[in-house]
């Protein structure tokens, strides 16, 4: 009995995190609109735009092959695990121990392989550009994100994200600055990993300035409403990874009851609101960088992981 | 000590590594200089808090002599240096700036190695200071030999002298004599360095010091 | 006993070796002396996974009266030797299936076929060997076999060079062994391994052992920077032996590091742990940069097998450190993610050799920039080649991403470690490992995609046609092992209990008793994995995703010209290439590692003559290491060239001068 009603817990995250997704998409366009003192699109629009690409024919390249066809598929699936696995409302539900961060990036990193070779399948060059730099863009995050993660470990104690979020809430962690300097690296991370700006624009179609959206260039109807929901559910998922971290408070813990669970959703819809909000500002701030700037960026946010874990050996030296 | 005052030591003596850090990220004039200011109001807001849990009042005249001269005054004065001398506004650097962070994380994974086995007998917040003031000066050596303009090489030396302000409170008492004269000497050091500046870009309009290498006698 | 029977399959292979020759000859020899030495390993294999799981009975000790008068051969079968004989003998058994339809394609089976099973009969011998001078001896036999088989097809250009290289450096390998063996020993000369466990060296004996084994074997492993043999000999020898030189010879030279280091040298030092792990980090990155801007299929798949072996030794020195704190547990750790990462590089190693063997037969080709839009003509090899590549890119469920999760697990556990070098050098490493990790997957998304997806560019490539059912049942029986050691690596772990109390003296927890077949490396607070239930969320998230767009979605699906912003170029000469898809890679790594330059020539406007693009770059390590020694030795050699040339006279002065020199050392030495 008890399991049913956790898998039940399970089960209501996956479809939360599924319908919030592209409502947090709208909802950070809208924002940037009103920044630029646009009205801007009705935050229902995403939802509106998958629901007409779902309505629509799929036009296949000639040269494409079943790899073009299945990853779509197999994007949205690893994404929608990996995103399911974080806590959002309540933390230890029954599948979060099924993987921790290290996993988590790696599940990424397998909807990233798949899409890479989508964008390779059909033999044009907008799909090697778009596949090329999204590699290159991996193969600097991925060592910042490992700093990032050995830091929290260190503090921590665990790799956890349940885990992770219980000390941060629990314990009195004090004034860190290793913790500032984590989440500065997460946030750069997560804004390379999600193809915002200042890495690249997801609202602009020039090649100059597609990395995302030029490996998926040739996708039409069905599958590019699973991409699209796919990369929806992605940017959710490091919001969401940020706020159970750094900011964990009023998170409620697995079976404390339904009353914890709907207070912890609520407060996950603040934190949300907040990300989504600064998110806004970030972009409608600062212009896109050049591809070969990236490199910097990114090393600069290893750098930050690293002084964090050095840091945090001074203070732990006792 | 109490942890939150360990906290906020900590919280400074590390942005101060972390600002030394900008400074070698920047390629831009203006960026050098306003980081240095930056990094001046760190630390005078380090040492100002060492005055509180210390409560050695005349650490106070410290942080503001730092503050005024170092924060305010020497930022403004090299702002209008390089209007006047027209100094072209990218700073050259011998080798890429990942690999110059790269060397700054070791140097800094050394300092601490090095110190903290020699302070294991002092307290914990003199042996942070003292691994971050270290890392502070390796870090400002580093940005004077990595760069090829003369002001960013003079403002890598006054890093140097903030890291070694910090190293002194931390280590608790510093009278205020010793401050004085250090920054006089500070200040003649200056005065000299800008002299000279004026006089280099008057002949070879330029200050980035590698073109002096042509005019060098006896070459090998 | 177990070991009679080990040593009975061996005798086996050299017979078959034997027959080999005059067989050769007939039209179905290769698939007579494949069949042998398909049934022979598969044998061996079921002994040795009964060695390891049975444990006790099973395992023991034997000498031949063979070899040195007063030392015999000695062999001995334990829990490390029974666990590579598994890698050594499941490697042999995919390559002999492989070779029957492989085989058939052999232009001079006369040059392979005695040469194959006797290769597979070292290698064996090796990791039985129990004694010094039949480690070395059986050592060599392995390298003049495989060395046999690279020179198989000596004609084709660049094959005799490779083949020299080859030579040179599994000769210098072996001397350095010697030496190795030789200072172990000790003026006592006990050379069986027994005499030397009980008599562990000295401190500064132990670290010159240490080295001289890290440059011996590690030089026929590919630790950077001894690696330089490997992506030339590799690539050139048939495809089904290209797969068992990176597979498995590169895993029986980590045996013999793990053998002498971890067993016969005693209890370890903390420095030495550092060392071994930071080889292994740059080997990995090097390796893989490499890897990258190759974009010859097997030269690129033979710099990775460099890689992976950068991260086996971070496994192997992490658990040295661990060891020489104490921490037994966590060394268990590590030389558990290392040992499965064995097992995982030797089986999708294979698999791609394999797959490029199958290209290579099919178009004739190895170059990639000629190959592409190979999935439509070869379905079923592109498919297991997608399985091996995912598999080697470390990405869940397969096995890759299990022993590299395992030894992030072991890095974390660093802080632990009172040494601060330590402490501060292992963080640094955990970087190399994830910028190697994410690098091969860029690596592999290159090599499948340029290979495999996208359109022609060669009539070669259009021509294709898919290779024989043994090969491809080979690839898919090698691509399901990677999928279940992935979903079910519980089960792995604990098989490799044996082997890890007996050379670290702990274990990992047991993992076959944790609910939903979980993995649990520490603690379950700390972390924890589960391959399978992963594996069935995915597959239910997809079919799930499948059925509601089935449901309420168009189904409509049309054929038509690519949309390329509007510009559908009917070339394939406009494709993304390999080189231009590691440029990005290229310009930010390579600049510095390998003084990449990048040239440019555009003719001027009105001229029809093509534009050019050059890109050069320089192996660092060659131009610093190898060239300077080459020269000394040519420099060297010159001088003594005077020497043929002495007059009788001289030549007695040569005598008389080496006598007296020897007779004064003896009397100094009284």
């Amino acid at each position: 009995m008890a399991i049913a009603l956790n898998l039940l817990v399970q089960f209501a995250q996956m479809v939360l995190v599924l319908a919030l997704a592209p409502l947090f998409a709208g909802f950070v366009r809208k924002t940037k609109a009103h920044l630029l003192r646009r009205q801007g699109p009705p935050l229902i629009q995403p939802y509106r735009e998958v629901l007409r690409l779902l309505r629509k024919d799929v036009v296949l390249a000639d040269s494409a092959s079943w790899v073009f066809r299945v990853a779509p598929y197999l994007v949205f699936a690893t994404t929608w695990v990996a995103a399911a696995l974080v806590p959002t409302f309540a933390t230890g539900l029954v599948f979060s121990y099924a993987a921790d961060v290290i996993a988590l990036v790696a599940l990424l990193g397998s909807a990233r392989f798949m899409l890479a070779l989508a964008g390779l399948d059909v033999g044009t060059s907008f799909g090697g550009i778009g596949s090329s730099r999204e590699m290159l863009i991996a193969s600097l995050a991925e060592p910042a994100m490992l700093m990032v993660v050995f830091t929290l470990s260190l503090l921590a104690g665990s790799t956890q994200l349940s885990s992770i979020a219980e000390f941060m809430q629990a314990s009195d962690v004090g004034l860190r600055f290793s913790l500032a300097l984590a989440l500065i690296g997460l946030i750069m991370v997560a804004i390379a990993e999600n193809a915002r700006i200042p890495i690249d624009n997801p609202a602009t179609h020039l090649e100059l300035t597609m990395v995302h959206e030029a490996m998926i260039l040739e996708y039409s109807g069905r599958h590019l409403a699973l991409i699209e929901v796919a990369a929806f559910l992605k940017l959710l998922l490091y919001v969401s990874v940020i706020a159970c971290v750094f900011f964990p408070w009023g998170i409620a813990v697995s079976g404390q009851g339904p009353v914890a669970y709907l207070a912890g959703a609520g407060v996950y819809l603040l934190k949300l609101a907040a990300g989504g909000l600064l998110l806004a500002v970030f972009e409608t701030a600062i212009a896109k960088m050049r591809v070969f700037r990236v490199p910097d960026f990114l090393g600069a946010a290893l750098m930050l992981g690293f002084l964090a874990t050095l840091l945090l050996f001074v203070t732990m030296a006792r | 000590m109490d942890r939150f005052a360990l906290d906020v030591a900590h919280l400074f003596a590390g942005g101060l590594v972390l600002v030394s850090f900008m400074l070698l990220y920047q390629d831009r004039m203006t960026g050098v200089v306003n980081n240095f200011a930056l990094h001046a109001l760190v630390v005078s807001l380090a040492v100002a808090w060492q005055a509180h849990i210390q409560h050695a009042p005349h650490l106070y005249i410290t942080a503001a002599i730092a503050l005024v001269v170092k924060a305010i005054i020497i930022p403004l004065a090299l702002h209008r240096i390089i209007v006047r001398l027209g100094i072209h506004r990218t700073i050259e650097v011998v080798v890429g700036i990942g690999q110059t962070m790269l060397a700054g994380i070791g140097l800094v994974a050394l300092s601490i190695i090095v110190m903290l086995p020699i302070t294991a007998k002092a307290g914990t917040l003199t042996q942070q200071d003292l691994a971050f003031a270290l890392s502070v000066l390796l870090l400002g050596l580093l940005m004077m030999i990595s760069r090829r303009n003369a002001v960013s090489q003079v403002i890598g030396f006054m890093s140097i002298e903030n890291g070694l302000i910090l190293a002194a409170t931390g280590a608790k008492g510093m009278p205020l004599v010793v401050e004085i004269s250090v920054a006089f000497s500070i200040l003649i050091a200056l005065i000299v360095i800008g002299v000279f500046l004026f006089r280099i870009r008057e002949r070879f309009d330029t200050v980035d010091i590698h073109a002096l290498h042509e005019f060098r006698g006896e070459q090998p | 006993m177990a070991l009679t029977g080990l040593l009975w399959c061996v005798g086996a292979l050299l017979a078959v070796s034997v027959a080999a020759i005059p067989v050769a000859r007939l039209r179905s020899a290769s698939t007579l002396v494949y069949g042998a030495t398909l049934s022979v390993s598969a044998l061996a294999l079921a002994i040795a996974i009964a060695c390891l799981l049975a444990g006790g009975p099973l395992l023991g000790a034997l000498t031949l009266p063979v070899g040195l008068p007063w030392l015999g051969a000695h062999f001995r079968v334990d829990a490390l030797a029974a666990f590579f004989l598994i890698v050594v003998n499941l490697g042999a058994a995919g390559a002999s299936l492989y070779g029957i339809g492989y085989g058939r394609h052999e232009e001079a089976p006369g040059r392979v076929l005695p040469f194959f099973p006797a290769f597979l009969a070292g290698m064996n011998l090796v990791v039985l060997a129990d004694d010094a001078f039949t480690f070395l001896f059986t050592w060599e036999f392995m390298s003049l076999a495989s060395w046999a088989l690279v020179m198989s097809h000596h004609r084709r250009p660049g094959n005799a060079a490779a083949g020299y290289l080859y030579l040179i450096m599994a000769s210098f390998g072996t001397l350095a062994l010697l030496l190795a063996f030789g200072l172990l020993a000790g003026p006592a000369g006990g050379y069986a391994f027994e005499a030397i466990r009980a008599a562990p060296p000295a401190a500064g004996v132990a670290a010159a052992v240490l080295v001289l084994a890290l440059i011996g074997a590690g030089s026929k492993a590919g630790l950077v920077p001894l690696h330089v043999w490997l992506p030339l000999a590799h690539p050139a020898a048939p495809s089904h032996v290209s797969a068992l030189m990176s597979g498995v010879m590169t895993k029986v030279a980590v045996y013999g590091v793990v053998r002498i280091v971890f067993d016969l040298l005693g209890v370890p030092t903390w420095w030495a742990g550092a060392l071994v792990a930071l080889l292994g980090g740059v080997t990995a990155v090097m390796g893989v940069l490499h890897a990258l801007m190759e974009h010859d299929l097997k030269r690129l798949l033979a710099y990775h097998t460099v890689e992976n072996i950068g991260i086996i030794f971070i496994g192997l020195g992490l658990a040295l450190a661990f060891a020489a704190n104490g921490m037994r547990p966590a060394a268990a750790l590590a030389l558990t993610a290392a040992l499965f990462h064995v097992f995982n590089h030797s089986v999708f190693k294979s698999l791609l050799f394999f797959g490029s063997g199958a290209v290579l037969t099919s178009t004739g080709l190895r170059d990639m920039e000629q190959l592409g839009g190979l999935i439509h003509r070869m379905p079923l090899t592109a498919f297991a080649f997608l399985v091996g590549s995912a598999a080697i890119s470390a990405l869940p469920p397969f096995n890759g991403f299990v022993s590299e999760w395992l030894t992030f697990q072991a890095i974390l556990v660093s802080p632990a470690l009172p040494q601060w070098l330590l402490k501060f050098l292992v963080p640094a490493i955990g970087a190399l490992l994830a910028l190697s990790a994410a690098l091969a997957a860029a690596c592999f998304v290159k090599a499948f995609g340029v290979t495999f997806l996208g359109r022609p560019r060669s009539d070669a490539a259009r021509s294709a046609r898919e290779v024989d059912r043994w090969s491809v049942a080979t690839m898919f029986v090698l691509a399901a092992v990677c999928l279940v050691a992935g979903i079910l690596p519980g089960y792995f772990i604990d098989a490799l209990a044996p082997v890890t109390r007996s050379l670290a003296g702990a274990r990992m927890p047991p993992q076959g008793a944790l609910d939903w077949l979980t993995i649990v490396p520490v603690a379950q607070s700390r972390s924890s994995y589960n391959g399978l239930l992963l594996f069935l969320i995915i597959a239910f998230a997809a079919g799930l995703g499948a059925e509601a767009i089935h449901r309420w979605a168009s189904g409509a699906l049309r054929r038509s010209a690519a949309w390329d912003c509007g510009f559908p170029d009917a070339s394939p000469a406009t494709q993304y290439t390999a080189g231009s898809f590691s440029q990005p890679i290229r310009r930010v790594f390579g600049s510095v590692v390998f003084r990449a330059r990048e040239e440019v020539h555009i003719p001027p406007p009105g001229d029809l003559r093509a534009a050019e693009m050059h890109v050069r770059l320089r192996d660092v390590l060659w131009d610093a290491f190898y060239v300077p020694i080459t020269r000394v030795v040519g420099y060297v050699a010159d001088r003594f060239n005077k020497v043929q040339f002495l007059s009788i006279r001289a030549y007695l002065t040569l005598v008389f001068g080496a006598l007296v020199a020897l007779l004064m050392v003896l009397a100094v030495w009284q």
